[in-house]
């Protein structure tokens, strides 16, 4: 018997022995790392709730002292909500935001499957290019054309929220259509081609056969897209946000604004309606969103 | 081939729509941005031809583009540690049999759903009230306040996210991988070392991916949390383009040579990230 075989059943035996050992202090472990990772989860949530403490103070207790609970002296009631709020104009915003963001998203779910999937079938020379030129488009920074698609936009009258869509379609189709083209590649051809037999048009053939196989992989795309175009800020800031303002564009153009004095007590109300559109999300969808995330992740 | 025939014909129906909002949000803004940063312009039409002179003024004229794409690397050289190692750790624990693991799952992922303007100010306010009631001092009194206030608020972010990623790649280890180090007795540093992060090498290699593309290209949670301050010292890339662009007179050209460096840069890091990391990669 060589050394490491004696050496190994040595150890074997000793961790048999000491398995019930071992099982006891993984139970400790397990109760301390759940009294741990309970009063990390306070502290992170500390941020989320400091704003939402600070939207019911009145406006120079935000800024003074910000730690404090409100008292008889700060406390607002809800008047951040009624009066801060048409100061920022976050209604309007929410609109703009739910339109754009709804919009744009159905239009590349549909659109960049429909693409994809001829990209995935055809053999031809333009459909490598044109994957290939997607590809890229992931990579670029969009500072490399911020000036020059707003230019664009105001040419083609592209810069309104209607507009909007065009443009995120055409800058986010990249990551879509190469999540798509990978998923679709892996679907066997045999079921296109048994319907393009029994005699179905490549329309049925796509709505009928392609697209309902591709449900879980649309939904990793909505969730993904839904999260990029609800946030992004210098798009629509430079293309539409001298007219029409999203959530982000609002909150930036609020905190810039140089006339006067900033409400803070208005803004808290706003960085916490902000907010709600996202829990609420979060919380209907968390699974999916998880599940489309990391999904997201792996073929991106 | 018989359905690539069958469907070629179509290229109006299914590829045209996204092909055209692709030239017209891609590829023409594109084109015209390289072009343009070999050219002197203020509007389109009045671009002239300079050939490499924005190229040469990018890094001695304003001189803070080099400070910024420095205090890029910096900032994402100690985000990509940090939120990549707590991220892997959370992961690792958050996968044992601990009570309530889905809400504390839960509570770390939230905050990555959030946009970058919103969390920029949310950590103002914050990092404003400690510094306020530590030093009397505010995030623009100095640049490292700046610095690390984006390291904390982008770990915030994003450890949830990376989280989930490698709690998905933990699930994927075959058990008899693990049983088979058990039983050799292996302590838990050797199993680390040798099995657990060798086997997830995908996972750190599309971790390690997104946080160095997010980081490099950061701008909101930047121009929200200090927009340079003070002194554009704690300006990033992303955001000093921004303000050659749009803020200094006449700088325009510069502006987009500048962009068209860092997408280079940004290009040539991830694509040498990838190629290092995938050459680690092994197969269950």
């Amino acid at each position: 018997m060589s050394m490491s075989a004696t050496l190994r059943a040595k150890r074997s035996a000793g961790s048999r022995l000491s398995s019930a050992d071992a099982k006891a202090r993984g139970k400790v472990f397990h109760v301390i790392a759940f009294w741990a990772f309970l009063v990390v989860s306070i502290i992170y949530l500390v941020p989320l709730l400091l704003v939402l403490v600070n939207s019911f103070k009145g406006n120079l207790f935000v800024s003074q002292t910000p730690f404090a609970l409100p008292n008889s002296e700060s406390f607002t009631a809800g008047q951040n909500y009624t009066d801060g709020l048409q100061k920022t104009g976050f209604f309007q915003a929410l609109g703009v935001s739910v339109f754009i963001t709804v919009c744009a998203t159905l239009v590349i779910v549909l659109l960049t499957a429909m693409v994809a999937w001829y990209i995935a079938r055809v053999k031809a020379w333009y459909t490598s290019v044109l994957y290939y030129l997607f590809v890229f488009s992931m990579v670029v920074p969009f500072q490399m054309v911020m000036f020059t698609m707003s230019k664009v936009a105001n040419v083609t009258h592209l810069d309104n929220p209607i507009g909007m869509i065009v443009l995120y379609t055409g800058f986010g189709a990249g990551l879509s259509v190469f999540i798509y083209v990978g998923f679709i590649r892996s679907i066997p051809i045999d079921l296109e081609e048994a319907a393009m037999i029994d005699g179905a048009s490549s329309w049925q053939v796509f709505f009928r056969v392609i697209f309902p196989i591709l449900r879980p992989t649309a939904m990793t795309i909505a969730i993904l897209n839904v999260m990029w175009i609800w946030n992004d800020f210098l798009l629509p800031y430079l293309v539409i946000g001298s007219q029409w303002k999203t959530i982000p564009v609002a909150v930036q153009s609020y905190m810039q604004g140089t006339y006067g004095a900033k409400d803070m007590g208005g803004f808290m109300a706003m960085l916490v309606l902000s907010i709600i559109p996202i829990i609420i999300f979060f919380l209907i969808g968390q699974k999916s969103i998880i599940k489309g995330v990391t999904a997201g992740a792996v073929k991106g | 081939m018989r359905v690539s025939h069958y469907i070629k014909k179509w290229f109006p129906v299914f590829a045209l729509p996204t092909f055209l909002c692709f030239i017209l949000a891609f590829i023409v803004p594109f084109a015209m941005g390289l072009y343009l940063s070999f050219t002197s312009f203020r509007t389109v039409n009045d671009a002239t031809w300079v050939g490499l002179d924005n190229y040469v003024r990018a890094f001695t004229q304003n001189g803070d583009f080099l400070a910024s794409l420095w205090f890029t690397v910096k900032f994402t050289v100690v985000s990509v540690i940090t939120v990549n190692v707590l991220g892997f750790t959370v992961a690792m624990l958050l996968t044992r049999a601990i009570r309530g693991r889905n809400v504390f799952r839960a509570v770390f992922f939230l905050p990555n759903l959030i946009g970058g303007i919103v969390l920029g100010y949310i950590w103002q306010l914050i990092l404003n009230a400690i510094l306020q009631a530590m030093f009397h001092q505010d995030l623009t009194y100095s640049a490292t306040y700046g610095f690390w206030g984006l390291v904390i608020l982008v770990n915030w972010q994003m450890v949830g996210y990376m989280m989930v990623i490698y709690i998905a790649g933990i699930q994927n280890i075959p058990t008899d991988v693990l049983e088979a180090a058990d039983i050799d007795g292996a302590r838990f540093r050797h199993k680390l070392f040798s099995v657990i992060i060798p086997m997830m090498a995908g996972s750190i290699t599309i971790c390690t991916f997104l946080t160095l593309s997010n980081c490099l290209k950061m701008f909101d949670q930047n121009l929200a949390l200090t927009n340079g301050a003070p002194q554009n010292q704690s300006e990033g890339a992303a955001l000093n383009i921004f303000r050659v662009f749009y803020k200094l007179r006449n700088q325009q050209g510069v502006g987009q040579a500048e962009a068209v460096i860092f997408f280079v840069f940004v290009a040539v890091v991830a694509y040498l990230q990838l190629r290092a990391t995938r050459s680690k990669e092994v197969d269950a």
